[in-house]
């Protein structure tokens, strides 16, 4: 009967990031609009557009390859396992074990890398420009992660991320270093999600863009998958800094169904809170300049550096 | 003292170095005096901070004087000076920003191994405190060193100076005359400088110091 109950916890996490995370863009577009004192589309269009690319037919390129139509499930599965792995109303579920800080940066990892191959696969010019400047970022984004992942763990003793957070739960306490982790993660993220400082989601200006000229070539099923792996990554990382910096009402391991109820409606009003101030930063700063972004991953990269060097200097901090 | 307040304390200390760093990355002059301000401001807060934890009322003087000087009238000055000179555009720095944050993470270091070992006694508030200021100060120093502009130089000299009122007020029984006395000789040194820089202005066409390098037959 446990196994059933924790199946079914692991399964609802499952089917929630995946339900939530359409709703999320959707979210963050409208507050958008409206702080540009605009009306914006509805909260649920992003489905309704899901909806309709799936419907639609899909148009491939003649010299595509068995890479390109493949790409984007392998994304797309990838980004799910990953943000499902991620405790977002509660810790221990039954799969938390694997829920590992290295491990979803692998995923996320790979995902660019299939990512990066369908972009040039098809030999257009944008694909190839997008995919060049996407590694570019990765070169630097990555190590900062991993340099976060260090600092968690030299912290906590665990990079398990249902361990950290009930870490944090424990023995939460400003520290200088969680403060450099946490504005480098920022700065991850939103590199990452190819938001506003680093790159626009919305445009379809052909020099400035990075995600989307990867995805241009495009259309259809395939397409519909590829935003949603979007989403979800966008999700993700909401989430993974929820988790870490702000665990309050996580679910302990094998808790009630009300604490459960607790932790689910907290993660919304976390999801809704870090939303909304994604959504100010982006509409209070201007898009840097391609070249300039490497500077500005080095920045997440020094401050991960930092954290984890003030951490061996001494464990105070 | 542990827990709380000496958490707080480091927080505050730890984001004056954040600032710094963020001293060092701006090359836009106005953004430069906008992190500025902000670095005056968390050292407004820090000192804040430390009057209330060790009781030392007397403290609060000098984070007004922070707050008030640092915060609000020389940026505000440093603002209507660029304006006058007209060099609101980038600032060039010398070598890359990647390099410069290479070095002020190597100077980091330094000062936390240095203070750390020297004062490995004293403290843990006022050890880790010292260690943050020094690393402060050295990121002023190369901030200085690293900046060709003479009004990024003088926000260098204020910032480095920032860490000695912080290193000044994590030490217990420091006097409040000096820190006073510290904080009116910056006053009076930037106004002396903003004399300066229109003298050279008027001198030279420019505020890049290496036209007087070059006027004083130091070619390169």
């Amino acid at each position: 009967m446990d196994l059933i109950l924790e199946l079914g916890a692991q399964g609802v996490q499952m089917i929630l990031v995946l339900v939530l995370a359409p709703l999320l863009l959707g979210y963050t577009r409208k507050v958008k609009a409206r702080l540009l004192r605009r009306r914006g589309p509805p909260l649920l269009q992003p489905y309704r557009d899901l909806l309709r690319l799936i419907r639609k037919e899909a148009v491939l390129a003649e010299n595509a390859s068995w890479l390109f139509r493949s790409g984007p499930y392998m994304i797309f599965s990838a980004t799910w396992v990953a943000a499902a792995l991620v405790p977002t109303f509660a810790t221990g579920l039954y799969v938390s074990w694997t829920a590992d800080l290295i491990a979803i940066t692998a995923l996320l990892g790979s995902t660019r890398f299939f990512l990066g191959l369908v972009g040039m696969d098809v030999g257009t010019s944008f694909g190839g420009i997008g995919s060049s400047r996407e590694m570019m970022f990765a070169s630097l984004a990555e190590p900062a992660m991993i340099m976060i992942a260090f600092t968690l763990a030299l912290l906590a003793g665990s990079t398990q991320l249902s361990y950290i957070a009930q870490f944090m739960l424990t023995h939460s306490s400003l520290r200088v270093s969680l403060g450099l982790a946490l504005a480098a993660l920022v700065i991850v993220a939103l590199a990452e999600n190819a938001r506003v400082p680093v790159d626009n989601p919305a445009t379809h200006l052909e020099l400035t863009m990075v995600h989307e000229a990867m995805v241009l070539e495009y259309s259809g099923r395939h397409l519909a998958v590829l935003e949603f792996a979007a989403a979800l990554k966008l999700l993700l990382y909401l989430s993974l800094i929820g988790c870490i910096f702000v665990p309050w009402g996580l679910a302990p391991a094998g808790s009630s169904l009300a604490s459960y109820a607790v932790g689910i409606a907290t993660y919304l009003g976390k999801l809704a809170v870090g939303g909304f101030l994604l959504v100010l930063l982006e509409t209070s700063i201007a898009k840097m300049r391609v070249f300039r972004v490497p500077d500005f991953l080095g920045i997440a990269l020094m401050l991960g550096l930092l954290g984890m060097l003030l951490l061996f200097v001494s464990r105070s901090f | 003292m542990h827990g709380t307040p000496l958490d707080v304390a480091h927080m505050l200390a730890g984001g004056m170095v954040l600032v710094s760093f963020m001293l060092l990355y701006q090359d836009r002059m106005f953004a430069l005096l906008n992190v500025f301000a902000l670095h005056a401001v968390v050292l407004s807060a820090s000192v804040a901070w430390q009057a209330h934890i060790q009781n030392a009322p007397h403290l609060y003087v000098p984070a007004a004087i922070a707050l008030v000087l640092k915060g609000i009238i020389i940026p505000v000055a440093l603002h209507r000076v660029v304006i006058r000179l007209g060099i609101h555009r980038t600032i060039e720095t010398v070598g890359g920003i990647g390099l410069t944050m290479l070095l002020g993470m190597g100077l980091v270091a330094l000062s936390m191994v240095v203070m750390l070992r020297a004062a490995a006694t004293a403290d843990p508030l006022a050890r880790e405190d010292l260690a943050f200021a020094l690393s402060v100060l050295l990121l002023g120093l190369l901030m200085m060193v690293t900046r060709r502009n003479a009004v990024s130089q003088i926000v260098g000299f204020m910032s480095l100076e920032n860490g000695l009122i912080l290193a000044a007020t994590g030490a217990r029984g420091m006097p409040l005359v000096v820190e006073i006395s510290v904080a009116f000789s910056v006053l009076v040194a930037f106004i002396v400088i903003g004399v300066f820089l229109f003298r050279i202005r008027e001198r030279f066409d420019s505020v890049e110091l290496q036209a007087l390098d070059e006027f004083r037959g130091e070619r390169r």
